[in-house]
Protein backbone atom coordinates (compact mmCIF):
# COMPACT_ATOMS: atom_id res chain seq x y z
CA UNK A 1 0.00 0.00 0.00
CA UNK A 2 1.64 2.84 -1.21
CA UNK A 3 1.55 6.36 1.52
CA UNK A 4 -1.19 9.00 0.38
CA UNK A 5 0.23 12.30 -0.35
CA UNK A 6 -2.67 13.87 0.34
CA UNK A 7 -2.85 12.67 3.87
CA UNK A 8 -3.16 15.03 6.28
CA UNK A 9 -0.51 15.75 8.63
CA UNK A 10 -2.29 15.22 11.69
CA UNK A 11 -2.72 11.76 13.57
CA UNK A 12 -6.64 11.91 12.87
CA UNK A 13 -7.18 11.51 8.86
CA UNK A 14 -10.98 11.10 9.00
CA UNK A 15 -12.05 14.66 10.87
CA UNK A 16 -16.13 14.46 11.63
CA UNK A 17 -18.71 16.78 9.57
CA UNK A 18 -21.32 19.38 10.66
CA UNK A 19 -23.21 20.71 8.09
CA UNK A 20 -23.37 24.31 7.93
CA UNK A 21 -26.93 23.95 9.35
CA UNK A 22 -25.53 22.15 11.99
CA UNK A 23 -22.66 24.89 12.45
CA UNK A 24 -24.87 27.78 13.02
CA UNK A 25 -27.11 26.08 15.37
CA UNK A 26 -24.46 25.29 17.46
CA UNK A 27 -22.87 28.56 17.30
CA UNK A 28 -26.08 30.37 18.33
CA UNK A 29 -26.30 27.91 20.97
CA UNK A 30 -22.99 28.59 22.13
CA UNK A 31 -22.95 31.95 21.65
CA UNK A 32 -26.35 32.08 24.03
CA UNK A 33 -25.24 30.51 26.72
CA UNK A 34 -21.95 32.02 26.96
CA UNK A 35 -24.19 35.11 27.38
CA UNK A 36 -26.71 33.37 29.61
CA UNK A 37 -29.52 33.55 27.66
CA UNK A 38 -29.96 30.09 28.00
CA UNK A 39 -29.09 27.01 29.57
CA UNK A 40 -28.30 23.17 27.76
CA UNK A 41 -29.80 21.01 30.65
CA UNK A 42 -33.16 23.57 30.26
CA UNK A 43 -32.89 23.23 25.85
CA UNK A 44 -32.62 18.95 26.52
CA UNK A 45 -35.41 18.98 29.16
CA UNK A 46 -37.40 21.20 26.59
CA UNK A 47 -36.04 18.71 23.72
CA UNK A 48 -37.08 15.84 25.89
CA UNK A 49 -40.45 16.81 26.21
CA UNK A 50 -41.86 17.27 22.97
CA UNK A 51 -39.95 14.30 22.40
CA UNK A 52 -41.45 11.79 24.60
CA UNK A 53 -44.32 13.67 26.73
CA UNK A 54 -46.52 15.96 24.75
CA UNK A 55 -48.34 15.12 22.05
CA UNK A 56 -51.97 14.24 20.73
CA UNK A 57 -52.23 10.93 23.28
CA UNK A 58 -53.17 14.56 25.43
CA UNK A 59 -55.65 15.80 22.88
CA UNK A 60 -57.88 12.61 22.80
CA UNK A 61 -58.10 11.92 26.79
CA UNK A 62 -59.93 15.79 26.23
CA UNK A 63 -61.85 14.59 23.72
CA UNK A 64 -62.49 11.63 25.26
CA UNK A 65 -63.61 12.66 28.57
CA UNK A 66 -66.03 15.37 26.71
CA UNK A 67 -67.56 12.16 24.95
CA UNK A 68 -68.44 11.02 28.32
CA UNK A 69 -69.49 13.88 30.33
CA UNK A 70 -71.96 16.30 28.56
CA UNK A 71 -71.50 18.81 31.88
CA UNK A 72 -67.61 18.45 30.94
CA UNK A 73 -68.17 18.87 27.19
CA UNK A 74 -69.95 21.81 27.87
CA UNK A 75 -67.27 23.36 29.75
CA UNK A 76 -64.99 23.13 27.64
CA UNK A 77 -66.64 24.37 24.81
CA UNK A 78 -67.61 27.33 26.79
CA UNK A 79 -64.07 27.92 28.32
CA UNK A 80 -61.54 25.29 26.80
CA UNK A 81 -58.20 26.29 28.47
CA UNK A 82 -59.61 25.81 32.33
CA UNK A 83 -61.51 22.82 31.56
CA UNK A 84 -58.49 21.22 29.68
CA UNK A 85 -56.63 22.32 32.61
CA UNK A 86 -58.95 20.17 34.50
CA UNK A 87 -57.09 16.75 33.20
CA UNK A 88 -53.70 18.20 34.05
CA UNK A 89 -53.19 19.36 31.01
CA UNK A 90 -51.66 23.05 29.48
CA UNK A 91 -48.92 25.38 29.51
CA UNK A 92 -46.88 27.01 26.83
CA UNK A 93 -48.88 27.25 23.47
CA UNK A 94 -52.39 26.99 24.96
CA UNK A 95 -52.81 29.99 27.34
CA UNK A 96 -55.84 30.73 25.33
CA UNK A 97 -57.47 27.64 23.62
CA UNK A 98 -61.03 27.34 21.66
CA UNK A 99 -62.30 23.93 20.81
CA UNK A 100 -65.45 24.00 18.54
CA UNK A 101 -67.27 21.03 18.07
CA UNK A 102 -68.32 19.10 14.86
CA UNK A 103 -71.92 18.17 14.43
CA UNK A 104 -73.73 16.17 11.19
CA UNK A 105 -74.21 19.76 9.64
CA UNK A 106 -70.52 21.56 10.64
CA UNK A 107 -67.40 20.12 9.89
CA UNK A 108 -64.48 21.96 11.63
CA UNK A 109 -61.10 22.57 10.52
CA UNK A 110 -58.16 24.26 11.39
CA UNK A 111 -54.95 25.71 9.97
CA UNK A 112 -52.86 28.95 10.85
CA UNK A 113 -52.49 30.68 7.81
CA UNK A 114 -49.79 33.32 8.95
CA UNK A 115 -47.32 30.89 10.30
CA UNK A 116 -47.79 27.36 11.95
CA UNK A 117 -49.77 28.46 15.55
CA UNK A 118 -50.65 24.88 16.80
CA UNK A 119 -52.16 24.43 20.29
CA UNK A 120 -49.03 22.33 21.52
CA UNK A 121 -50.26 21.13 24.95
CA UNK A 122 -53.00 19.12 22.86
CA UNK A 123 -51.65 18.15 20.18
CA UNK A 124 -47.87 18.64 20.46
CA UNK A 125 -45.85 19.88 17.57
CA UNK A 126 -47.62 20.43 14.27
CA UNK A 127 -46.71 17.96 11.34
CA UNK A 128 -44.72 18.91 8.40
CA UNK A 129 -47.93 19.56 6.04
CA UNK A 130 -49.52 21.91 8.79
CA UNK A 131 -46.81 24.14 8.13
CA UNK A 132 -46.85 24.05 4.43
CA UNK A 133 -47.56 26.80 1.95
CA UNK A 134 -50.19 24.27 -0.08
CA UNK A 135 -52.40 23.61 2.97
CA UNK A 136 -52.33 26.81 4.39
CA UNK A 137 -53.26 28.16 1.21
CA UNK A 138 -55.57 25.38 0.20
CA UNK A 139 -57.53 25.08 3.33
CA UNK A 140 -58.87 28.68 3.28
CA UNK A 141 -60.24 28.58 -0.58
CA UNK A 142 -60.37 24.97 -1.02
CA UNK A 143 -61.16 23.12 2.20
CA UNK A 144 -63.39 20.04 0.75
CA UNK A 145 -60.54 19.49 -1.43
CA UNK A 146 -58.86 19.10 1.00
CA UNK A 147 -60.59 16.78 2.97
CA UNK A 148 -60.56 14.80 0.05
CA UNK A 149 -56.91 14.41 -0.29
CA UNK A 150 -56.61 13.09 2.97
CA UNK A 151 -59.36 10.58 2.78
CA UNK A 152 -62.36 12.50 4.58
CA UNK A 153 -65.69 12.54 2.40
CA UNK A 154 -68.76 14.39 3.97
CA UNK A 155 -71.70 14.97 3.29
CA UNK A 156 -72.68 17.38 0.93
CA UNK A 157 -75.09 19.53 3.20
CA UNK A 158 -72.07 19.21 5.88
CA UNK A 159 -71.25 22.97 5.98
CA UNK A 160 -67.16 23.22 6.58
CA UNK A 161 -65.50 26.26 9.10
CA UNK A 162 -62.26 26.73 8.81
CA UNK A 163 -60.44 28.30 11.75
CA UNK A 164 -57.44 30.53 11.37
CA UNK A 165 -55.15 29.92 14.69
CA UNK A 166 -52.74 32.61 16.13
CA UNK A 167 -49.90 32.83 18.55
CA UNK A 168 -52.82 34.13 20.65
CA UNK A 169 -55.78 32.00 20.06
CA UNK A 170 -55.14 28.52 19.21
CA UNK A 171 -58.39 25.57 18.30
CA UNK A 172 -58.41 22.41 18.74
CA UNK A 173 -61.58 20.37 16.94
CA UNK A 174 -64.16 18.16 18.98
CA UNK A 175 -64.98 15.23 16.40
CA UNK A 176 -68.43 13.26 16.32
CA UNK A 177 -68.24 10.40 18.71
CA UNK A 178 -68.18 7.09 16.54
CA UNK A 179 -70.84 5.08 16.17
CA UNK A 180 -70.64 1.81 17.97
CA UNK A 181 -68.90 3.22 21.04
CA UNK A 182 -72.05 2.68 23.55
CA UNK A 183 -70.32 1.60 26.85
CA UNK A 184 -66.73 2.04 25.74
CA UNK A 185 -64.32 3.11 28.74
CA UNK A 186 -62.45 6.61 28.34
CA UNK A 187 -59.22 4.86 27.81
CA UNK A 188 -61.35 2.57 24.52
CA UNK A 189 -62.23 6.00 23.17
CA UNK A 190 -59.06 7.72 23.64
CA UNK A 191 -57.54 5.25 21.19
CA UNK A 192 -59.70 6.26 18.53
CA UNK A 193 -58.85 9.61 18.75
CA UNK A 194 -56.13 10.69 15.87
CA UNK A 195 -54.24 13.77 15.44
CA UNK A 196 -55.95 14.76 12.18
CA UNK A 197 -59.32 14.60 13.97
CA UNK A 198 -58.29 17.12 16.15
CA UNK A 199 -57.15 19.55 13.65
CA UNK A 200 -60.02 18.57 11.50
CA UNK A 201 -58.51 16.94 8.51
CA UNK A 202 -59.30 13.53 9.96
CA UNK A 203 -62.12 11.75 11.67
CA UNK A 204 -61.89 9.12 14.44
CA UNK A 205 -61.20 5.64 13.95
CA UNK A 206 -63.55 3.00 13.98
CA UNK A 207 -64.23 0.73 16.84
CA UNK A 208 -61.49 -2.32 15.98
CA UNK A 209 -59.29 -0.10 14.16
CA UNK A 210 -57.07 1.30 17.02
CA UNK A 211 -54.08 2.05 16.37
CA UNK A 212 -52.02 -1.13 18.31
CA UNK A 213 -49.07 0.04 20.78
CA UNK B 1 -54.91 -0.79 23.53
CA UNK B 2 -53.76 2.61 24.10
CA UNK B 3 -53.60 6.57 22.82
CA UNK B 4 -51.50 6.92 20.13
CA UNK B 5 -47.86 7.58 20.93
CA UNK B 6 -46.51 11.17 19.19
CA UNK B 7 -44.55 10.55 16.47
CA UNK B 8 -40.83 12.24 16.98
CA UNK B 9 -41.70 16.18 16.27
CA UNK B 10 -38.15 16.69 14.61
CA UNK B 11 -36.47 15.13 11.97
CA UNK B 12 -33.18 16.22 13.13
CA UNK B 13 -31.09 16.89 15.99
CA UNK B 14 -30.73 20.45 15.23
CA UNK B 15 -34.42 20.85 14.74
CA UNK B 16 -35.09 20.20 18.68
CA UNK B 17 -32.40 22.67 19.50
CA UNK B 18 -33.68 25.56 17.04
CA UNK B 19 -37.13 25.13 18.84
CA UNK B 20 -35.70 25.03 22.45
CA UNK B 21 -33.32 28.02 22.06
CA UNK B 22 -36.87 29.70 20.92
CA UNK B 23 -38.84 28.59 23.35
CA UNK B 24 -35.86 29.61 26.54
CA UNK B 25 -35.37 32.68 24.59
CA UNK B 26 -39.67 33.63 24.61
CA UNK B 27 -39.70 32.25 28.28
CA UNK B 28 -36.31 34.23 29.15
CA UNK B 29 -38.51 37.54 27.81
CA UNK B 30 -36.58 38.06 24.58
CA UNK B 31 -39.93 38.25 22.84
CA UNK B 32 -43.82 37.16 22.83
CA UNK B 33 -45.12 34.39 20.95
CA UNK B 34 -47.05 37.01 19.10
CA UNK B 35 -43.76 38.80 17.71
CA UNK B 36 -42.28 35.51 17.22
CA UNK B 37 -45.40 34.69 14.85
CA UNK B 38 -45.03 37.86 13.19
CA UNK B 39 -41.56 37.93 12.32
CA UNK B 40 -41.46 33.82 11.62
CA UNK B 41 -44.36 34.88 8.95
CA UNK B 42 -42.00 37.56 7.57
CA UNK B 43 -39.51 34.91 7.09
CA UNK B 44 -41.93 33.17 5.56
CA UNK B 45 -42.57 35.44 2.61
CA UNK B 46 -39.40 36.77 1.25
CA UNK B 47 -39.41 39.83 -1.39
CA UNK B 48 -39.72 38.48 -4.82
CA UNK B 49 -39.94 34.92 -3.70
CA UNK B 50 -42.70 32.07 -3.13
CA UNK B 51 -44.44 31.72 0.47
CA UNK B 52 -42.26 29.37 2.33
CA UNK B 53 -42.89 26.39 4.76
CA UNK B 54 -42.72 27.22 8.34
CA UNK B 55 -40.33 24.62 9.18
CA UNK B 56 -37.12 25.02 11.58
CA UNK B 57 -34.74 26.52 8.78
CA UNK B 58 -36.92 29.13 8.60
CA UNK B 59 -37.24 29.45 12.40
CA UNK B 60 -33.34 29.48 12.70
CA UNK B 61 -33.30 32.34 9.87
CA UNK B 62 -36.55 33.80 12.07
CA UNK B 63 -34.15 33.68 15.45
CA UNK B 64 -30.79 34.75 14.27
CA UNK B 65 -32.81 38.61 12.83
CA UNK B 66 -34.58 38.54 15.98
CA UNK B 67 -31.06 38.29 18.24
CA UNK B 68 -29.32 40.93 15.49
CA UNK B 69 -32.23 42.90 16.26
CA UNK B 70 -32.41 42.73 20.25
CA UNK B 71 -28.85 43.42 20.18
CA UNK B 72 -27.96 39.93 21.49
CA UNK B 73 -25.56 38.35 18.96
CA UNK B 74 -24.82 40.38 15.58
CA UNK B 75 -24.53 38.67 11.78
CA UNK B 76 -20.84 38.56 12.30
CA UNK B 77 -20.64 37.07 15.68
CA UNK B 78 -22.68 34.40 14.63
CA UNK B 79 -20.80 33.88 11.03
CA UNK B 80 -17.69 33.78 13.10
CA UNK B 81 -18.83 31.33 15.80
CA UNK B 82 -20.33 29.18 12.56
CA UNK B 83 -16.56 29.04 11.32
CA UNK B 84 -15.30 27.83 14.59
CA UNK B 85 -17.61 25.14 14.73
CA UNK B 86 -16.80 23.97 11.43
CA UNK B 87 -13.05 24.19 11.83
CA UNK B 88 -13.58 22.40 15.05
CA UNK B 89 -15.63 19.43 13.79
CA UNK B 90 -12.72 19.19 11.23
CA UNK B 91 -10.09 18.64 13.12
CA UNK B 92 -12.60 16.43 15.62
CA UNK B 93 -11.46 12.86 15.14
CA UNK B 94 -14.75 10.70 13.28
CA UNK B 95 -16.68 9.38 16.02
CA UNK B 96 -15.51 12.09 19.11
CA UNK B 97 -17.41 14.72 20.64
CA UNK B 98 -17.08 17.75 18.48
CA UNK B 99 -16.74 20.51 21.00
CA UNK B 100 -15.41 24.21 20.18
CA UNK B 101 -12.32 23.60 21.95
CA UNK B 102 -10.99 21.10 19.24
CA UNK B 103 -11.19 24.64 16.69
CA UNK B 104 -7.01 25.12 16.32
CA UNK B 105 -7.83 28.62 15.17
CA UNK B 106 -8.78 29.10 19.28
CA UNK B 107 -5.63 27.25 20.36
CA UNK B 108 -3.10 28.96 18.41
CA UNK B 109 -4.93 32.46 19.97
CA UNK B 110 -5.22 30.86 23.11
Amino acid sequence: MTHDHHHHDHDHPHGSDLTPVEARVRALESLLVEKGYVQPAALDALVEMYETKVGPHLGARVVARAWTDPAYRDRLLEDATPTIAELGIGGRGGEHMVVVENTPEVHNMVVCTLCSCYPWPVLGLPPVWYKAPAYRARAVIDPRGVLTDFGVGLPETTRITVWDSTAETRFMVLPMRPAGTEGFSEEALAALVTRDAMIGTGLPLSPGAEIQP
Amino acid sequence: MSAPRPQGPFAAPWEAQVFAMVVSLQEAGLFTWGEWAEALGRTMRPDGAGEQAADYGRWLETLERLLAERGVADGASVEARTAAWLRAAHATPHGEPIVLGNDPELAKRG
